[in-house]
């Protein structure tokens, strides 16, 4: 049985379908057989944070209508043999998912699969709330910043009442906080909310803190998933995200400022 | 952090601070009106019209709370009457 996993924030730009590549990819490296489902239905994007925007033939859409099977619209990582894409479709009808469509998608996956990652649309529309309603584990993407903080406190409701395991009276979802574009350096100034802050007004458990990084973007024109940018610190604090997420006990990096050598900090590094 | 900043120690506070007191107010807010049932506004406006046919109040003199606890809801109404009737009138 898959674990399903719901990558949400509320707010959109916050990082989701980065993370969702990056958790993805990260689980796979680690050995674990895992698939990542757009469900930002047309609007996908997922596939060209992947770069597998032009080996899209099916859609999740298709697959649910029964036009595709599951093996025409999976699309195997190029470099990670344990990791597959299904993409969303760009239908332009938002009611594609039905509830029902989308349990039986996940529950073919759950077979094959150790973990599947749903990539949320923003908002609290239906394609958001169809992305959580069948998850066990939601990372609630967060910046520092107000509006994307309300927002995630406004998504951990709809998650403790609109999902399958609120419905049925399962133990609920388990909720983890992820912090992004996180900078150390303005935090200290007082001028953006700590990581204190936010875990203090959400009160959730801190899965991981991603340094605002240049390499983010140069990931994404290239369609490569930060993750595997070894030499980034994003790169490297979503690498630790994936590590604790499976349990391992990594302390968290990149909260402080880098200490910098007198002479630079003499000529304004 | 140029040379300058390295000498000014006593610079103002940021706005992190402000944030986060904005915040907490409105998340606790938010969270109390988080799980009430949909109804509440209507129930509140149709409550009022039947007391209104008797008693001239307003708007602001019904107050409608909903709590909920783990195996119960209570649901408070709590409704000012003016001087001349009787006093507060609890439902």
């Amino acid at each position: 049985m898959a674990r399903i996993m719901v990558i949400t924030s509320g707010k959109g730009g916050v990082g989701k379908t980065t993370t969702s590549a990056a958790l993805a990819m990260g689980l796979a490296q680690r050995g674990r057989r895992t698939v990542v489902i757009d469900f930002d239905v047309g609007l996908r994007n997922l596939d060209l944070i992947m770069g597998c925007e032009r080996r899209v033939v099916y859609d999740f859409v298709n697959v649910i209508n029964q036009e595709a099977n599951l093996n025409q619209a999976l699309i195997r990582d190029k470099r990670c043999d344990n990791l597959y894409v299904l993409p969303a479709s760009q239908t332009r009808d938002k009611d594609a998912l039905t509830k029902e469509g989308v349990g039986r998608v996940l529950e073919e996956l759950s077979g094959g699969f150790d973990f599947i990652v749903c990539d949320s649309p923003a908002g609290i529309e239906h394609g958001a709330t169809m992305a959580m309603y069948y998850a066990d584990d939601a990372v609630v993407v967060t910046n520092p910043e107000v509006s994307s903080v309300r927002d995630s406190d406004r998504m951990l409701g709809i998650l403790a009442s609109k999902s399958r395991r609120a419905e049925s009276n399962l133990e609920p979802i388990r909720e983890f906080l992820l912090l992004t574009r996180y900078d150390a350096e303005r935090v200290e100034k007082g001028e953006m909310l700590s990581v204190e802050d936010v875990q203090e007004i959400l009160s959730l458990d801190l899965i991981g803190v991603i340094p605002e990084s240049k390499s983010v973007l140069s990931a994404s024109n290239s369609g490569i998933p930060v993750v595997l940018d070894r030499e980034s610190i994003a790169g490297q604090a979503y690498a630790d995200t994936v590590a604790r997420y499976l349990g391992e006990d990594v302390p968290h990096r990149f909260l402080e400022v880098e200490k910098r050598g007198f002479l630079r900090r003499f000529f304004r590094g | 952090m140029g040379l300058l900043d390295y000498f000014r120690s006593s610079r103002p506070k940021g706005s992190a601070s402000v944030a986060k007191e904005r915040l907490q107010i409105l998340v606790a807010h938010d969270r109390t009106q988080r799980g009430q049932p949909s109804y509440l506004p209507r129930l509140q406006q149709e409550i009022l019209e039947v007391i209104r046919k008797y008693v001239e109040v307003d708007m602001s003199a019904v107050s409608v709370k909903y709590e909920q606890e783990d195996s119960h809801e209570v649901l408070e109404l709590n409704i000012v009457l003016p001087e001349t009737a009787a006093a507060d009138a609890k439902i």
